[in-house]
């Protein structure tokens, strides 16, 4: 599917702002019990930015990490997405979005097991219609960026914990997408490997690009350029790092 | 549309390769399913040739006439009056008869004593016209023949005999060139028949029997009436206006009524043969049905893995609708997987029908009628057309509800947390 005004990278809108949240609010309705997740969060993150959103369990910050990802579409406000507004969009046509804008890192890394390590991170420029050789060479450059250039072609299970969410970030960069999205990216490793992660994304923020992390650890927070905290559905705190 | 194709395939092919048990079993059931239903076909066809062969073993699109007797007034006749047909109505009727291309006559006698060297039995002799070898499918074994025209003309003593008859009489002798009395007249034994599977009879089977030239046989006996008359058309499709004829012409000649069908009933097989060609078709499409479940079997099972299949992958499938994937994506590649299964499994089905059937036409059959009449197994390319359809709609019903449950991952609701 091919509608130009889209597929064109438009990295931000003119006035930069990558994510731009207006009054979002999130209901999950399960017949009897209607549950308001989000209950009206404005967020703005700019070209460049490295964001921490943290919250207790339960405080929303999950739902608001789909949204962003368009993983999920909210029930009330606006969100524009490098300056594209998202709403009204179809299944496939959020998937293109997804593809194009947002890169993925999960908790429990979310890799494909049956594939080498070379080949998950092919996987995102495969849906992207990117050419075979092409595929493989950025994949290649990727892996080796994240200091995987030698594993290329080991599966998941003969990678560890630390490695596969290396391999996670570099298929979340392979679509040179606006914006990285990391969800807990430390939650299930040690300290070394969790570390590790974090100097990588630090160094991905170094490198310009814009990272949304949500994290309960105290010390990828402290990392980040600003730090949002959620509660209850709301935004109850929005705190520059002091540099 | 292209990048689509490309991103499905790649993902079919990566996925292909797992879960080699499974598809082991699954090609297995569908493989079954396949030679239960080619097997099935194959056998209700064979079945279905030995039935017409056997209905034309007696002739075919042949009409058998007996006597008659009035059941109406006719131009001041009474009824009840019996009919019977001559020697020399032959020639009339043949006259009278253009749709038919053969007609003849046939005399009977029952309990005839046959006798060579010290054997004596009693068998049935017919009298017929020479054209009876050919209408009636009286083929001579090598070295014998049936009698012709001058046999008839000349009313020579020669006989034809059934094969069963022969073995009866002269046991492992060759009877061609042998003297056998009839009822003490001495014929020679010209030609054996055949053996042939004969479903309709009239007078009992042809193998239990002996045949002489009519001529012979009302000077022996001297008999001008005729037990019965048989005649033939080219196609089953000219047998009406051959009654018609044969109604019209006895009726002139014995003054009846021509719709008189207590006088002009017949046995007609061209019309029989009709019936028994729309009731096998009837048991095939049977035997098909029975098939088909079997193979339908083989689908919900195919269907049934590829359900556990996308249970196993929601994460997986929710990880590729993440990362960009479209839906179709994600569901071309199972309809592929559940399609090629059941191809996969219709091929090996295909081979092991294909063989068992070589198998059972080598088996020799002769000499067990039931057997014989079950005749042999045979794959026709209609038989391949319906199963291949059949085996490509379950292939894609068992592909395409579990892809549309693959579909319907939610991949918000898999991504969160364990």
């Amino acid at each position: 599917m091919n509608w130009p005004g889209r597929t064109k990278k438009n990295t931000g809108s003119s006035n930069g702002h990558i994510i731009e949240m207006r009054a979002i609010t999130k209901v999950y309705d399960t017949g009897k019990i209607k549950v308001e997740a989000l209950r009206g969060i404005d967020l703005v993150v700019d070209k460049g930015e490295f964001v921490a959103v943290v919250g207790p369990s339960g405080s929303g910050k999950s739902t608001l990490l789909n949204l962003v990802g368009c993983l999920d579409t909210p029930s009330g406000g606006t969100y524009m997405l490098g300056g594209e507004a998202v709403a009204g969009l179809d299944r496939d046509q959020l998937a293109d979005v997804r593809n194009r804008r947002v890169g993925f890192v999960f908790q429990n890394f979310n890799l494909l097991p049956q594939l080498t390590a070379l080949e998950n991170v092919e996987m995102p420029m495969l849906f992207g219609g990117i050419g075979r050789r092409e595929r493989r060479r950025r994949a290649m450059e990727h892996l080796q960026r994240v200091g995987l250039g030698e594993r290329v072609e080991h599966k998941p299970t003969e990678l560890s914990g630390g490695q596969m969410q290396r391999v996670a970030i570099a298929r979340a960069l392979a679509m040179e997408p606006d914006i990285v999205l990391a969800d807990e990216p430390t939650g299930n490793l040690d300290t070394g490997s969790g570390s590790d992660v974090m100097s990588l994304l630090s160094e991905l923020w170094d490198q310009g690009r814009t990272l949304v992390v949500v994290t309960h650890d105290s010390t990828l927070a402290a990392r980040a350029g600003r730090v949002v905290e959620i509660r209850d559905g709301l935004v109850v705190g929005n705190q520059r790092a002091v540099a | 549309m292209r990048r689509g194709f490309l991103v499905i395939a790649t993902l079919f092919l990566k996925a292909s390769s797992l879960q080699r048990k499974r598809a082991v079993l699954t090609v297995a059931a569908i493989a079954w399913g396949t030679v239960a239903i080619l097997m099935l076909l194959a056998f209700g066809e064979g079945l279905r040739h030995q039935m017409v062969k056997a209905r034309r073993g007696m002739g075919e699109n042949i009409a058998v006439w007996w006597s008659g007797e009035t059941s109406k007034v006719w131009q001041g006749l009474p009824e009840g009056r019996r009919i019977l047909a001559r020697l020399d109505d032959l020639d009339y009727l043949r006259a009278k008869m253009p749709s038919a291309t053969g007609i003849l006559g046939e005399m009977t006698s029952w309990q005839t004593t046959l006798t060579w060297d010290s054997n004596t039995i009693t068998g049935r002799v017919t009298g017929a016209n020479w054209e009876y070898g050919e209408l009636r499918h009286h083929y001579p074994q090598p070295g014998g023949r049936f009698f012709n025209a001058h046999d008839e003309r000349d009313k020579r003593r020669v006989i034809f005999l059934g094969n069963q008859l022969a073995e009866d009489i002269f046991g492992d002798v060759d009877p061609v060139g042998e003297i056998l009395q009839v009822a003490n007249v001495p014929y020679l034994v010209i030609g054996v028949m055949q053996p042939k599977l004969q479903m309709g009879t009239y007078k009992g089977p042809d193998e239990g029997g002996a045949v002489i030239p009519i001529t012979t046989f009302a000077a022996q006996w001297s008999r001008r009436w005729l037990n019965n008359v048989v005649f033939k058309v080219a196609e089953a499709d000219d047998m009406p206006s051959a009654r018609e004829e044969f109604a019209q012409a006895l009726s002139a000649r014995y003054r009846f009524d021509p719709t008189d069908e207590q006088v002009t009933g017949l046995w007609d097989t061209a019309e029989g043969g009709k019936t028994l060609a729309s009731e096998m078709r009837a048991f095939q499409i049977f035997l098909g049905i029975i098939g088909a479940l079997t193979l339908l079997v083989g689908g919900i099972g195919v269907a049934n893995i590829m359900y556990a299949v996308v249970k196993e992958k929601t994460r997986e499938i929710g990880v590729q609708m993440a990362i960009g994937a479209h839906r179709s994506w994600i569901t071309g590649p199972f309809v592929l997987q559940g399609m090629t299964y059941t191809l996969l499994g219709g091929a090996f089905g295909l081979v092991i029908a294909i063989v068992l059937v070589l198998g059972f036409q080598a088996v020799p059959v002769e000499h067990n009628e039931a057997i014989e009449f079950l005749g042999k197994p045979t794959l026709s390319v209609e038989i391949a057309v319906v199963t291949a359809a059949l085996l490509g709609f379950i292939g894609i019903l068992a592909g395409y509800f579990p892809a549309r449950r693959a579909a319907s991952v939610d991949p918000a609701e898999t991504l969160r947390y364990e």
